[in-house]
């Protein structure tokens, strides 16, 4: 029993098949569960706890789930790359939203770094977890370049990243409810600007525009946060 | 599919290439979205493609992906337990303001005409 586990430690069948087995017992719970409670059993949420038990349970490290995690996670590359294909379906609803893009894109990206900043300050964290939450809500690798750029922690903004992205999935719907953003146009972009992929994944399970411009939004929010965030942070 | 899977590997390498040769802090995928985007409204390919099944084939499971960064997250939670008022507190007030500005800015830009597209979440929400 040893030996298999030692043999497994190493081995990328592992972390391959965990990540696997979250993800589907996620959505199967997510089938199941009564209606008010689909939105916070995200599989992603699931898959997170099933897994980190069964780390804990077998006594692996994080590095030795990666050797067969790493191989899921790389198809992030590619599906980010397939945002174009819905976008390209929408095409034709991006004349009309060049103007609130052009607009509502850059103020958020503002929006979001100047509270993020001053609500760390106001709640009395110290100045490095100022610069390390600045950037959270670009897409978790550039965040965490523009967070070590800037003098943050680089890899406590991933957290953050991916934290905001799974509240986002949880919450990012209901919020919108809520203030009344019904245009799934502007409900996309709303996501995809404050939740990047994560966000954009229950953003495409919502409705193919909003999952379209969910993506744009991410992708350009992306580019906004790395520019802006060093010009902001000068005024802070 | 592996027609597919090539198209989408092809274009993430492009954007790779065109990021670190222009020395852009957009990642490669990104870009490689962007290039995607410009040829397919160039190109128009049929409904059939092979690409929009795999485009699709990826999307649909996009949260299984984010699983293993994910992952890291709950090995690092202890980070968190330094400043947990102000990491968490700022983090759901940042993304509150985040969304709802982009929703409302957005909502008010489009102009109320726009609610009757077809487009927008019924009342039976």
């Amino acid at each position: 029993m040893t030996d298999a586990l030692d043999w497994l430690r190493t081995s990328p069948l592992l972390g391959l098949f965990l990540t696997l087995l979250g993800y589907r017992l996620g959505q199967e719970l997510q089938k199941r569960v009564p209606a008010a409670w689909k939105a916070v059993a995200q599989p992603v949420v699931v898959a997170l706890v099933v897994i980190g038990l069964a780390l804990w349970a077998l006594d692996l490290s994080y590095e030795q789930y990666l050797v067969g995690g790493s191989i899921i996670g790389f198809f992030l590359g590619p599906a980010t790359v397939a945002l174009a294909v819905p976008l390209h379906r929408q095409a034709h609803h991006l004349g009309r939203m060049f103007v609130p893009m052009v607009v509502a894109l850059p103020v958020g990206a503002v929006v979001s770094i100047t509270t993020g900043v001053l609500a760390v300050r106001l709640l009395g964290g110290d100045h490095v977890l100022e610069l390390t939450m600045a950037p959270k809500a670009a897409t978790t690798p550039v965040s965490l370049a523009v967070s070590g750029a800037i003098g943050g922690l680089p890899a406590l903004t991933a957290v953050l990243a991916i934290v905001t992205g799974i509240v986002g999935a949880v919450a990012g719907p209901a919020v919108l409810d809520l203030v009344r953003v019904r245009d799934r146009r502007a409900r996309g972009l709303a996501i995809g600007a404050s939740s990047h992929g994560i966000g954009t994944s229950r953003a495409l399970r919502e409705h193919p525009t909003e999952g379209a411009f969910s993506g744009l939004a991410m992708g350009l929010t992306a580019l906004l946060v790395s520019l802006l965030t060093p010009v902001v942070l000068l005024l802070l | 599919m592996i027609n597919g899977l090539l198209w989408l590997l092809g274009f993430q390498l492009a954007g790779e290439v065109v990021v670190r040769s222009l020395d852009l802090t957009v990642p490669g995928p990104v870009m490689g979205m962007v290039l995607l985007f410009v040829v397919l409204q160039l190109r128009r390919p049929p409904a059939s493609a092979n690409l929009f099944r795999a485009a699709d084939g990826l999307l649909k499971h996009l949260q299984l992906l984010f699983i293993p960064a994910g992952v890291g997250v709950v090995t690092l939670l202890h980070v968190v337990g330094e400043q947990p008022v102000p990491i968490v507190g700022a983090l759901l007030v940042s993304w509150l303001a985040g969304i709802v500005t982009v929703g409302w800015l957005t909502t008010l830009l489009l102009g109320r005409s726009s609610g009757s597209s077809g487009a927008s979440v019924g009342g039976a929400r």
